[in-house]
């Protein structure tokens, strides 16, 4: 009796294992129909080897239709693109690994229906030695870095180079000198840019020779700040100056302070020490947004000297308005060549005045071409205005 | 044999090149090697935070100490700080995350933070007026051209220039494509190869005051 009855146990467990099986796992899942719908994989161009581009190609009759890409590599098969509303489209998948081989297919479905795509042929994904669509960008590398390299060479040779009178930072001594007189500090600002901000790479700059001028006047230079990696540049930056300057014993690090990383906050902050403080020159020189005018506008107020400089080309006509001398973009970036009048670092400024030459002569050309060829319809000047447009 | 100020040029000659590569060529090892740069910058800000923090906080400690003029306002400002770092903690633990609405930092934050925040801003319309009015003045004939200009330009930007004549919205925008974007672009052009011309002058080691 024992042995008939473990055998319909086996029996029926055997039955309930058919029937599971039998059951589709999910017993809504809806029918899907094979279909000739494109889909293409191709490795990205110009990366690291991370990544793989899906491409597919739906009819119209699709439109409504959602869509999920499979990816399948060893057989394990992954859903990479749940639901994309678009019948064609694009799909970078840079969750692969570089030199594994994958294929794809995806699944159209709304509901009633779906539709499954042919599986892609398998595709590598490798990595490029060289990014072609930067080519534009290493010619004009090539073309500054080596401009800049030959004038560099030419001023070592001795020869001399001249830069146009920058009255803004003519002005700096005058500015260290009356706050001296006056027995006031000065404020140096170096806005709300980071280390890893070029106007604030300049500011750092310029900073280190202003310093090194309040350090030979003896005079307190106030450098509030709203990055305390900028804050802890500019004490290096000062300290640097003092000691250069044989004053590293008046050199006070507290003078160099956090503010705030909220800019509004800052702006208060700065246009309070501002009003106590009453400092005989500013300097703003950094990145600025909203809050230039506010510190400006408060530095005109207390009745400071106040010099200007940012490439922000929406906050320059403030700095205009309410400073004594602005740096206007380039001006700023050249600041501590001119105050150091180094040849060498001139060197790199005619660079850039021929880098600039060339740039104005390719506009007048494309003004030129853009008049003869597209307006008056010739086509010769039409085909190298195109070509211009193509290398611009 | 590097010595002093020549390990920290080299590092700053090497990773520049390094970066420069890295721009150009996105094989591995070299593609990453940017984002990797930014991370390490991320968790170096990370730690000089704490130093911010302590500069800000030893200053006005300082201040209170020697009784330095405007003293009181040091309190203040230690108060606040107390203040907002004892509710962004009260709200953790509550809420397990601080920025949550309806924390005791975030009432904090809409209710104190933003009104101040929204002050400051609003000061620069008062700002802009009083600096608009010293840069108008038609002193020499520059600034009359500026004050003309910027009244077209501001007539344009108005309902009441259309029923004046059609033509001044459309002479403003004349104005604001054409002159202002020339100019714009002359500057923008000079602060990208000025841009160009630190950096080159840095990784090169030829300026150098950046370096304690």
């Amino acid at each position: 009796m024992k042995r008939y009855l473990l055998l319909l146990a086996v029996i029926f467990c055997a039955f309930l294992l058919y029937a599971q099986d039998s059951i589709p796992a999910d017993s809504n899942q809806v029918q899907i129909y094979e279909s000739a719908i494109e889909l293409t994989v191709s490795d990205t161009p110009n990366d690291d080897g991370r990544s793989l581009t899906v491409r597919w190609c739906a009819d119209d009759s699709l439109k409504n239709y959602l869509v999920d890409i499979h990816r399948i590599e060893n057989e394990k098969d992954t859903l990479i693109l749940a639901s994309s509303a678009a019948s064609r489209g694009l799909f970078t998948d840079n969750s692969v690994e570089s030199n594994h081989t994958y294929s794809y297919y995806g699944i159209f479905s709304n509901g009633d229906n779906s539709y499954r795509t042919v599986t892609s042929e398998a595709v590598k994904a490798k990595g490029q030695w060289f990014n072609v669509s930067r080519l534009d960008s290493f010619i004009a590398l090539l073309l500054i870095a080596g401009s800049f390299l030959w004038f560099i060479n030419q001023a070592k040779m001795g020869k001399k180079l001249y830069i146009r009178k920058i009255s803004g930072l003519d002005a700096v001594e005058e500015a260290v000198g009356r706050s001296t007189e006056m027995g006031k500090p000065i404020m140096y600002i170096l806005g709300i840019g980071y280390v890893t901000d070029i106007p604030t790479i300049a500011g750092l700059t310029i900073l280190g020779r202003v310093a090194k001028k309040a350090a030979e006047y003896d005079t307190r230079i106030l450098v509030p700040s709203y990055d305390p990696v900028v804050m802890t540049t500019a004490q290096e930056v000062v300290k640097e100056s003092f000691t250069e300057a044989g004053r590293p014993d008046t050199y006070r690090k507290e003078d160099t302070m956090y503010i705030t990383q909220d800019q509004f906050g800052y702006a208060a902050g700065v246009d309070g020490m501002m009003m106590r403080e009453k400092p005989g020159a500013i300097f703003l020189q950094g990145l600025f947004f909203a809050e230039a005018l506010i510190l400006a506008e408060t530095g005109y107020s207390i009745g400071a000297i106040q010099i200007a400089g940012t490439t922000e080309t929406a906050q320059l006509p403030f700095f205009v308005a309410a400073c004594d001398y602005t740096l206007i973009g380039e001006e700023m970036m050249a600041a501590s060549v001119y105050l150091e009048r180094e040849p060498l670092m001139l060197g790199s400024l005619v660079a850039e005045d021929l880098i600039k030459v060339i740039i104005v002569i390719i506009l007048i050309a494309g003004f030129i071409f853009g008049i003869l060829g597209p307006g008056m319809k010739i086509d010769l000047f039409n085909n190298l205005f195109d070509w211009l447009i193509r290398i611009i | 044999m590097i010595k002093g100020k020549g390990i920290p040029l080299a590092i700053a000659f090497l990773t520049g090149v390094i970066i420069i590569i890295a721009f150009f060529i996105p094989h591995s090892p070299f593609g990453s090697f940017e984002e990797i740069s930014l991370r390490w910058y991320s968790i170096i800000a990370g730690f000089t935070m704490l130093l911010g923090v302590d500069s800000l906080l030893r200053l006005h400690i300082n201040k209170i100490r020697r009784m330095d003029s405007n003293w009181q306002y040091s309190i203040i400002l230690l108060a606040g700080f107390t203040l907002i770092v004892s509710f962004g903690v009260i709200s953790t633990v509550h809420f397990g995350n601080a920025f949550l609405t309806g924390s005791e930092f975030m009432y904090l934050y809409d209710n104190m933070i933003i009104p101040l925040q929204s002050t400051m801003f609003s000061l620069l319309a008062f700002f802009i007026a009083s600096a608009a009015y010293r840069a108008f003045r038609a002193r020499n004939f520059d600034a009359t051209l500026l004050l003309i200009t910027a009244i077209i330009v501001m007539l344009g930007r108005v309902p009441i220039a259309e029923m004046i004549s059609s033509k001044i919205p459309l002479f403003t925008e004349w104005i604001m494509s054409v002159p202002q974007m020339a100019a714009k672009r002359g500057i923008i052009i000079g602060i990208a190869l000025g841009g160009i011309g630190v950096s080159l002058r840095i990784i090169l080691g030829i300026e150098r005051s950046y370096l304690s």
